[in-house]
């Protein structure tokens, strides 16, 4: 059974093919796109996405697990990702991950039962200067000890 | 003489939207390039700048636009790389989140100079609200005539994109930044044929660097000598350093290239935390070879930070205080290539992982004596073996800590043991 998209939604995936000359190019933007709506991509809405730019299906599974970015589960509402690379570390980033850990009560990977928080060990985030950093959805936060981590995660409700 | 170029009005407010923009005199090198001047005169000028890549590779900005061919019965397109993946790099955000403006100038006249009339910024995933910044800034030069039809009335089209990849390491290795681009994975292609003439959907392409983009307008404003004054002679201008780890101020720093990287460290970003000492320093990025401390006075041009056996990458300078165990430095480049290789060639999906693994059990207290001996032969088999430099930026750090700090890791091995 395929999923079928919004008249918006459809109108949104025909602007973006435009700007290239082959449809299958749109695929990145559109699954961006979808996931934005969805949460997740599921196989229905990777058939979706076939079929709205022509692939066979599998080209979009390859796609959707090779990006680190798009997932096949859902997530918390608000996705932690802390940085775990080496200017972070050197800024003690690792207290961080091991703090939120212990306050959330759930391993790297795994999400709250609640289904409020995803908690996620990341490469770098290229925001070195601000180490240790970590993203909330698409924000950045930096410098941050655990005092300040306590801080964002109050104004996360 | 004042050093700032490229950074020097990013302390004004709203910089990045047009209106300011304008008021401090942006759009002039555009105006300038594109009606006074023949788009090889730019090719030249670029040239004769010794404007070299800020990416990685260091390659000469106006000898890649060169290799497009003039004549073609395809369409041409201009990358512009801004996946900016490479652990300890953050210049090429500041520069779009302060000034996108500066860039669209920048990819303007690149593509007048070769002839192209498409135009992408490949944007890492993560980077999503500097995204919508640089479509705003679009949508302001659309409107302003700068982009689109008939740009200034001489008859020259541009349609620019912003192209948001996914979190992908690979994606910044410009050929896996193609494939990425096309609605695949974003694994590199065996060259040649090279970009320049089999690019992007198949047609000629020019891939840049956001940073190496945004020296273009000062090129065409003030001139190749001028460049070249500001840098060193066969690699010109300025370089955004992007200094992190143990010094007092991290930060972004624009200096002459060819600023030795003892000043960079000791002066620019303030020396080591109080109480630390100096223990070694990678230069350019993750993938680039580690200093020890007392290889800091190298002058930080492509050329000399090549001959002193690491590379100038894309002038992320990590600095390691003594406080850090030289494993866990390993550890992390380890663990970071082993997740990032694309899995294509076979030295480098499985030599990375199996350095992961040596890397892994040497912290854990189970090093075996021959470990560090493995880690030189193993990284020394991935090196040139692999289809794209991802092979290398795993096994030259890797190569570079086994050797310089042989003594420490065989003792910090004992004591875990």
């Amino acid at each position: 059974m395929s999923r079928e998209f919004t008249a918006d939604l459809k109108k949104r995936i025909e602007e973006i093919t435009a700007r290239y000359p082959s449809r299958q190019a749109a695929l990145l933007p559109v699954l961006h796109l979808v996931q934005g709506e969805t949460g997740f991509l599921s196989a229905e809405e990777e058939r979706a996405v076939a079929s709205i730019l022509g692939l066979p299906p599998i080209k979009v599974r390859e796609v959707v697990t090779f990006y680190t970015m798009f997932t096949r589960k859902p997530l918390g509402r608000f996705h932690l990702q802390v940085c775990s690379n080496l200017s972070c570390s050197l800024a003690a980033g690792e207290r961080i991950l091991r703090h939120l850990q212990a306050k959330l009560g759930i391993g790297v990977g795994e999400t709250t039962p609640d289904g409020k928080y995803t908690l996620t060990e990341v490469e770098c985030l290229g925001a070195c200067e601000q180490a240790p950093c970590m993203m909330v959805n698409f924000d950045y936060h930096g410098n941050l000890d655990p005092e300040k981590v306590e801080r964002i995660m109050e104004e996360l409700k | 003489m004042e050093t700032k170029v490229l950074t020097k009005d990013f302390g004004l407010d709203h910089l990045y939207r047009i209106g300011v923009y304008l008021e401090q005199g942006g759009y002039r090198a555009v105006k300038k390039a594109l009606t006074e001047w023949k788009p090889e005169q730019v090719i030249d000028e670029v040239k004769k700048a010794s404007l070299r890549g800020r990416g990685g590779a260091g390659f000469p900005a106006g000898l890649k636009w060169s290799f497009v061919p003039q004549k073609t019965d395809k369409p041409k397109y201009l990358c512009v790389n801004a996946d900016e993946g490479e652990p300890g790099t953050f210049k090429d955000r500041s520069i779009m989140a302060h000034d996108p403006h500066l860039l669209i100038e920048g990819i303007i006249i690149a593509a007048y100079a070769v002839g192209i009339h498409t135009a992408y910024i490949y944007i890492r995933g993560e980077y999503e609200l500097i995204a919508r910044r640089l479509e705003g800034a679009i949508g302001e030069a659309y409107a302003k005539g700068y982009l689109g039809k008939n740009i200034l009335g001489i008859g020259f089209d541009l349609e620019l994109y912003v192209h948001r990849g996914a979190g992908a390491y690979i994606c910044g290795e410009e050929t896996g930044l193609l494939e990425s681009l096309e609605g695949k994975r974003g694994n590199p292609r065996l060259k040649p044929p090279f970009p320049a003439s089999v690019g992007l959907f198949q047609s000629p392409t020019v891939i840049n660097n956001v940073e190496t983009l945004a020296n273009v307008p000062f090129i065409i404003l003030n001139g190749a000598g001028w460049f070249l004054e500001r840098g060193s002679p066969k690699d010109g201008g300025t370089r955004i350093f992007g200094v992190s780890g143990a010094v007092n101020k991290p930060g972004i720093y624009e200096l002459p290239v060819g600023t030795s990287l003892r000043e960079i460290i000791f002066t620019h970003a303030g020396g080591l935390k109080p109480g630390r000492a100096l223990k070694a320093v990678i230069p350019g990025g993750m993938s680039c070879p580690i200093f020890k401390a007392d290889e800091v006075d190298v002058k930080m041009d492509c050329d000399c930070v090549a001959a002193a056996g690491s590379m100038l990458g894309s002038g992320a300078v990590i600095v390691i205080d003594d406080r850090t165990p030289i494993l866990d430095v390993l550890s992390k480049v380890a663990k970071f290539y082993a997740h990032e290789s694309c899995g294509q060639c076979t030295p480098c999906r499985l030599g990375t992982s199996w350095i992961h693994k040596i890397v892994k059990r040497m912290a854990a207290g189970k090093g075996r004596a021959d470990d560090v001996e493995t880690l030189v032969r193993l990284s020394t088999n991935i090196k040139g073996r692999t289809l794209c430099p991802l092979g290398d930026a795993a096994a030259l750090p890797v190569l570079a800590i086994a050797r310089k700090f042989k003594a420490e890791l065989e003792n910090t091995m004992k004591g875990n043991a």
